[in-house]
Formats: C-alpha cells, structure tokens, sequence
C-alpha cells in the first residue's frame, strides 16, 4: 500500500505502476458529464476554473444525498469513458489524476504518458465504503447540477489501484490477459 | 372482488426502493462470499472484500449501497380479482418512488425530456412500470433499480433464425467482452431470445429477477446457462475488470415462441449489487 497526497507531484506520479494499491489522502474534486462539459467551456471562453487546476485529482463520482449527520452520502466511481473527451484539455492546465471506472480510450492513455499523469480506479459500487474515507465535503460550483455540481472533497487514506501509468501501462487490458482462457 | 387502496401501494413501493437500494439480499452476499473463495485474483479477491464490507456499511448505516440509486424499474403481478381503488396505479406507484427517493436519501437520476429538456425530474420518476395480470387476489410489486453504467452496457440484436444457438451465444459472450470493467463486475447477465423487439427487452430484464443460483426449468435452456456462464468466465475480465475468475455471478436466460423470420436476442447486464425487493399484498 502506497500513501500518496492530492495535489499530486510530478514526481509522485513518476513513482507509480500499475496495480499499484494506494491510499490516497488530501483535497480531490469532483465532475461528471455535465461538470466536464461546464469545465471545458470555461477553459475555452478563457476563464478560471472553480479549482487550482494544479497537480488536481478528479474523482468521477455523483453522490447521493448526505443524510443528516453525514458529510456525503454514498459515492463510487461512475464509469470514465464518458469523460475521455475532456480529458486531455483538463491535463493541459495541470490536472494530474483521475478517479473511475472502466478503461479508458487511446488518446487519454498517450495524454498520461506525455503530460504525465495517473488513473486510478476505484471500486465500482463500493460506494458506502468508499464515502467512509471522505472527511468533507462542499459543493464549490455549478450546484444547480445536483449530484454533478462540482464537488471540494477531503479524504483520507481512500483505496485505490493504478490502472493506468504515466508509462503506458495498462492494469485492465494485463489483468484480463492474465486471466483469459 | 377484492378492493385495493392504491395508498398501500404506494406506501410499499416507497418500502422496497428504500430497502432495495440499502439493503443488500443475503443471496446476494452469499454469493460474494462463495466468488472470493472461488477467485484466483488477488486483487480480484480484495475486491470482493471491500465488496462484502461496503454493503455491511450500508445495512447498517441506511446507505445506498452504490450511489446510483438507479432508474426505478416496478414489476406487478396483478391477480385479475383485485380492483384498484382511492386513484391510478401508475400515480400510486410515482408517489411511492418519489417518497422512498426523497425521505430515503436516494439520489434522482432521472432528467425529464431526454432530448430537448434534460432536467433532473428531483425526485426520480417517472419509474418504468411493467404490469402482468395472473390469477387469483394477490398483488405482487418487485421494484429494481437499475444503474446507468451497466444499463448502457446491454444491448438487443435481431438476428437471423440461420445464426442458431451459437450466433445467440457469441452475441452474449461478445456483449460481456465488449462492456469489460464499464459495468461494475462480478455482473448478473440477463438474456432473452424470441417475442417481438420489444418484448426480448422486457425478458432480459425479467431474467435478473430470478433467484440467484436458480436454473430456467427448461433443462436444455438450463445447460445453456450453465455454459455460458463458463464463457463469460473464461473471458478473464475478473472483479472491477481488474482480470480473474469471476466475472459474472450468474447468466439467467428467458425465452418466448418467435416468428418464422426472426430469432430477436437481448443481453441485459446488471452490476453486482443486483437490488431486487419484492412485496406480496
């Protein structure tokens, strides 16, 4: 188990293979489909994003609503595909990792390799277990997406695996391999 | 006769969305555990683990096991002597969904007009209501949620009667391959062959609702399940898609008389929290 911080470093990111299991602490966002879109549009119009696009980490994730005494309800990975066609303007300006589920297309896997970032997967429908590691929670834009506003997340110690390297790799396509009769 | 407020159906169908999206089957755990036994992945293994720890969270927390609390599918066996009473069934049972996904912290996923107004509806209806009339005074009400990420993982094809069982069964096999780690794995596969384009839908989805572990009666149908099975696991696609044994839990395969020109075949894949609730009224 490897502990690493969000923001990331590049030299952080430099470090990681896939199947790699790590435990991830620090500040996170999150988007979805509609939060892209939004995202990209203001890169374009040539403004600033909500965030510090530096070293950021975005968790693909729509969560349910918190009950009270909650900080968030339960939040797994929604599958990354969707999200393949923003990703590469998004790592332009720095973002560095990824959170989902699901492979990913050709383009976001040369992305990572020429500016050097990571995707990690989480489990898909562990949702409550991986709530348990999110220790804030606070919507910072476009709130009138609901369960896709984007989201400033602290968390601690949420476990993940590299799936996808800054060097190619590939953990969906070797573990398949592996295991294919 | 018997009269039915349709009030009872609504406070039910608000019961069993609640139930279904927390509270995980014990068949359903069941079979998480006998997966890990069986799987040869470590990293397949682990992901069972925090699969049988996450839907303890949720039992015991009232938590959504996955946060897409899904589409809300409503399947009703209505026996021809009950009369609805106090209002429309499909009103009863919208207010029953919008209840159980407001007061029980769901999220609404549902947009109102798919394509010139995708706005989110705030309450997740209106569900997809399936209704089968059958004999007697009973009302039976099995609500499924049904995630996006595997849904858009199933597809239909209407092949030609020459494509056999075989075309019926690289189509299946093919359709498992194709959605890889996009449906959340181990996955439920639902399969139906015949009926109309339509109707071969409306099977696939009916398979998931049987008991896991639950052959079709048909034995021949049942070897078919059987081997399948073996097939999809044989693709190595493995738990989250991160390679392994056990990709799918269980294939249910439901079939219905066709026409001489068509052999319609649908593939409806189910992630592994295969949220099924039923009430007998």
């Amino acid at each position: 188990m490897i502990k690493l911080n969000a923001p990331l470093i590049l030299e952080d990111v430099k470090k990681l293979k896939i199947g790699d299991q790590i435990s991830l602490s620090g500040v996170i966002y999150t988007a979805r489909d509609s939060a892209h879109q939004k995202l990209v549009d203001l890169l374009k119009a040539g403004e600033e994003l909500p965030f510090d696009p530096d070293g950021s980490v975005i968790f693909y994730v729509g969560p349910s609503p918190a009950q009270p005494g909650q900080v968030i309800g339960a939040a797994g990975p929604t599958t990354s595909y969707r999200m393949d066609p923003f990703v590469i303007d998004l790592m332009k300006v720095g973002m560095k990792g990824m959170i989902g589920k699901g492979p990913r297309s050709e383009e976001v896997k040369a992305g990572l390799r020429e500016y050097t970032g990571v995707y990690f997967g989480a489990t898909g429908g562990a949702a409550a277990l991986l709530a348990k590691s999110i220790t804030a929670a606070e919507v910072i834009a476009f709130p009138e997406l609901g369960p896709e506003a984007v989201r400033r997340l602290v968390v601690k110690d949420m476990p993940l695996i590299v799936v996808n390297d800054c060097y190619g790799g590939d953990l969906y396509e070797k573990g398949v391999q592996d295991f294919r009769k | 006769m018997r009269n039915v407020d349709v009030q009872e159906i609504t406070k039910i169908v608000k019961k069993l969305c609640i139930e279904a999206c927390t509270v995980a089957n014990d068949s359903l755990v069941e079979s998480f555990q006998r997966s890990q036994a069986k799987e040869e992945s470590a990293v397949g293994k682990a992901v069972f683990q925090q699969l049988l720890e996450n839907v303890e969270i949720a039992r015991n927390e009232c938590t959504p096991i996955c946060q897409d609390t899904g589409f809300t599918v409503v399947f009703m066996e209505i026996g021809q002597e009950v009369a609805f009473k106090g209002g429309l069934l499909k009103d009863a049972v919208n207010a029953g969904v919008a209840a159980g996904y407001t007061e029980g912290y769901l999220r609404k996923s549902i947009v109102k007009d798919p394509i010139t107004n995708p706005v989110n509806t705030q309450d997740n209806t209106p569900a997809i209501l399936h209704t089968d009339i059958v004999a007697g005074d009973k009302v039976k009400i099995t609500v499924m949620p049904k995630g996006g990420g595997s849904e858009n993982m199933s597809r239909i094809k209407m092949m030609k009667p020459a494509d056999g069982v075989q075309g019926i069964r690289n189509f299946v096999v093919e359709t498992v391959k194709n959605a890889g780690g996009n449906p959340c794995p181990p996955i439920f596969v639902g399969v139906g062959v015949g009926g109309t384009f339509d109707y071969v839908a409306y099977m696939a989805k009916k398979a998931l609702l049987r008991p896991i572990g639950k052959r079709n009666p048909d034995p021949k149908i049942a070897e078919y399940e059987r081997e399948w099975l073996d097939e999809v696991n044989n693709l190595g696609i493995g738990p989250a898609g991160l390679g392994g044994r056990v990709t799918a839990i269980d294939l249910f395969i439901e079939v219905f008389p066709r026409h001489i020109a068509t052999y319609p075949v649908a593939v409806n894949i189910q992630c592994h929290a295969n949220r099924v609730k039923s009430f007998i009224l």
